[in-house]
């Protein structure tokens, strides 16, 4: 068969992204429908740059939950006589399988489009869940930093500088590694890492209703049972159900990219309270004898959002990047994992010859994180309008 | 003043003893000299002599001594075999002059240590390497620097124009765009014979060579060329751009909507005057720290960008140090890159002071 045409394989790929699609006109009909009603997310809609940003987040997000539907051929699969094909080529003999490789075929004839699908949902499963660890050791250990300051700011502040001082590449290098992976290491600091997001949802739950001990138990107890599950497993890879469970290649990436994100959280949140914690609403808690915590989790943090809300989303795109940059040079995962980092690390040895292997996973990361980015100007905008 | 200095130096210096501590302990972790003995001595050992080699070679002590006698604090380790020769860590970097056994030999006494991956001193590896990526730095400076606050200076001189937004769309892109993106796009799209731009220039007999970027830069060692070197700059300047012209932007928006410009506007003085002599002086404080913070992040972005195309400077070194488990250079290499970041805060920090006199230190 004949090679396809540009503008037919751009025809066959809108073809198969078909529900991410509707997903996304769906998604935005509703959203700009009921714009006012919908808070900061409504007001997303109202600025151009947020409403491109959104779309593009969107749509990779998208692509990940139904990337079974959308792939055309297996990830992992080869076809003899496609490596290297060029993007449009056809199977010499396609039988029941999809008869193009739409983007063409890598090294290893795999097909390069459903790889890429396929890297969306790799990323896209470890970019927002590590960013969102970050936040909340950062949260927990910024909040009292600034709102107690002395010592423990001081020693908090130092080991955050300690850190923030290690290059980032350096770090990777040492702590994402196969012999690392044997010892304690990663298990140890996952156990540190992972112990902080139970430890704040119980305060920030328990500071909240300890005066209704009945609702209190109850929500404090189910978090734990789900915290305390969710940890073994991830930790110790003790669940016995398999819901929770990160293999260590997984786990080893997972700490160090926490590892490295939490302490600018850190510093940002323990700015942010500095500030506010000299304000009336403050002071006015103080003077009615509420805890500490309570302050902090519920006066503090919710009048921090802005500026959190809008890192959060520069965050997830910065560890996208961290993610890439792992698989660049091939630390931390398996050789055949489609990630978009590793991908482009096996193309780019071909690079000058047959560019599509790499080229295809380079934008499709590149463009991730700029809808990111653009996303959160456009909340930074819209929070400021306030 | 001084005292500030004094307490940042010590502050400093403690910083880089826990970095160094911890980078010895990852480096020399038991599964880590396994790795190395069976690299230097056969890789078909059993556990036994594995154990034995690590014990002939000193690797047995316990790990804070061993981070003693590498900084040189500690006499290093030193080992009488049956025939009476004498080994030890002193000994091995005097020339097997068995009467250096004993001595402290460390970073302190310069003794950085030999790299098994070069087969050389780790001290020559590293001021050779430090070299080249200087070039690339500077290079790469010069580059970004200006470029990032133009963009940024024209982009916050008038808040909310056409410019402003297209030139803070472009700010956004190139901060989106890591270095291994940008590195892979510039090649295929400038430095490759068969696609890109190169061939359709050769076709119009616009360029002599067969591409009009070397996607290899390993020639800029010996000569420097605009053909050789223009991408491996251009892939780690672009992506710290994008944050410096932000930075830079901010700072302006702020500073033009002081009551100073607006005094100046009300006296008649010209736009350009009010942007160059007003305000551009106060708004250039805050992209100074900035940028003196964004050299520690250009490492990443050296170390990426060497490696695609291959220029053997440090960040190559690093690469290839950790890649084969080089533990020396790692360490030295490491030590180099921390220090770097903790001088260029220190830097920063003087700057600040320096520049801002609306802040004191007392």
């Amino acid at each position: 068969m004949e090679p396809l045409s540009w503008l037919e394989i751009i025809a066959r790929i809108g073809q198969q992204l078909l529900p991410v699609w509707i997903a996304l006109v769906a998604t935005f009909a509703l959203s700009i429908r009921f714009k006012r009603k919908l808070g900061l997310y409504g007001k997303l809609f109202d600025s151009n740059v947020g409403m491109i940003g959104f779309a593009i987040v969107f749509f990779w997000v998208c692509t990940a939950i139904f990337a079974d539907l959308i792939i055309t051929h297996d990830p992992l699969g080869q076809v003899s006589r496609m490596r290297n094909a060029v993007p449009g080529s056809a199977l010499p003999r396609p039988d029941d399988m999809y008869p193009y490789y739409l983007f063409g075929g890598d090294s290893l004839a795999r097909d390069v489009f459903s790889r890429m699908v396929m890297g969306a949902r790799e990323v896209l499963r470890i970019a927002p869940f590590a960013a969102m660890i970050s936040f909340m050791i950062g949260i927990t250990l910024g909040l009292p930093a600034g709102y107690f300051a002395g010592k423990l700011d001081t020693a908090l502040t130092f080991l955050a500088n300690l850190v923030l001082a290690f290059p980032v590449i350096l770090l990777f290098f040492l702590l994402v590694a196969p012999e690392i992976q044997d010892t304690l290491i990663p298990t140890v600091m996952a156990g540190i890492l992972f112990l902080v997001p139970i430890l704040f949802v119980t305060v920030l739950l328990n500071s909240r209703f300890f005066t209704q001990p009945a609702k209190r138990n109850l929500y404090v107890g189910g978090v734990l049972l789900v915290g305390v599950w969710a940890y073994a497993g991830l930790v110790f890879d003790w669940d016995p159900t398999g819901l929770w469970s990160m293999s260590p290649n997984l786990l080893n990436v997972f700490v160090a990219v926490v590892f490295v994100n939490a302490p600018t959280v850190f510093r940002i949140v323990r700015g942010i309270t500095l500030d506010i914690k000299t304000r009336d609403y403050v002071a006015a808690a103080q003077t009615r004898g509420e805890g500490a915590w309570y302050i902090m989790l519920w006066e503090i943090l919710p009048n921090a959002r802005g500026p959190l809300i809008v890192d959060f989303c520069l965050r997830i795109g910065y560890t996208t990047i961290l993610l890439g940059t792992l698989g660049f040079f091939g630390l931390g995962v398996s050789p055949e994992s489609p990630d978009w980092g590793s991908t482009i690390n096996t193309g780019r040895r071909l690079l000058t010859i047959y560019p599509h292997p790499a080229l295809v996973p380079a934008l499709s990361l590149m463009s991730l994180v700029l809808g990111l980015n653009l996303l959160a100007d456009g909340l930074r905008e819209e929070s400021l309008k306030d | 003043m001084l005292l500030f200095l004094l307490r940042r130096v010590g502050l400093m210096l403690i910083t880089a003893l826990c970095l160094t501590l911890v980078v010895f302990y990852l480096t020399n972790l038991p599964a880590k000299l396994e790795t190395l003995a069976k690299t230097q001595a056969g890789s078909r050992m059993t556990d036994a002599e594995v154990e034995n080699w690590l014990d002939r070679n000193g690797y047995s002590s316990n790990v804070l001594v061993r981070y003693g006698e590498w900084l040189g604090v500690v006499p290093g380790w030193t080992r009488e075999a049956d025939d009476g020769t004498i080994t030890g860590r002193c000994v091995n970097f005097a020339d097997d002059d068995p009467a250096a056994a004993g001595d402290r030999c460390g970073l302190l006494q310069g003794q950085w240590g030999f790299s098994t991956r070069f087969s050389a001193e780790v001290s020559d590896v590293i001021s050779a390497r430090l070299g080249a990526t200087g070039m690339l730095m500077l290079w790469v400076l010069i580059v970004m620097v200006p470029m990032s606050l133009i963009l940024g200076i024209l982009a916050g001189m008038r808040e909310g124009s056409r410019t402003d937004r297209a030139l803070s769309t472009v700010a956004i892109v190139t901060t989106a765009t890591p270095e291994y993106v940008s590195g892979v796009v510039f090649i295929a799209l400038l430095a490759s014979s068969a696609v890109g731009l190169s061939p359709l220039l050769v076709n119009l007999g616009l360029i002599e060579g067969p591409v009009l970027f070397q996607g290899n830069a390993r020639s800029a060692l010996t000569q420097i060329t605009f053909w050789n070197f223009t991408l491996p700059v251009m892939t780690v300047a672009l992506y710290g751009m994008g944050y410096i012209a932000r930075i830079t932007r901010a700072s302006m928006t702020e500073v033009m909507t002081q009551q100073y410009i607006r005094t100046a506007r009300l006296k008649g003085v010209s736009f350009s005057n009010i942007v160059m002599k007003h305000a551009l002086r106060n708004a250039l404080i805050a992209p100074f720290t900035v940028i003196m913070l964004q050299i520690p992040w250009l490492l990443n972005g050296v170390v990426i960008s060497e490696v695609l195309f291959s220029y053997p400077g440090f960040g190559w070194t690093l690469y290839e140090a950790a890649v084969n488990n080089d533990i020396e250079l790692l360490l030295a290499s490491s030590v180099v890159a921390v220090v770097v970041v903790l001088v260029t805060q220190l830097i920063s920090d003087i700057g600040y002071v320096y520049l801002n006199p609306r802040i004191r230190i007392s």
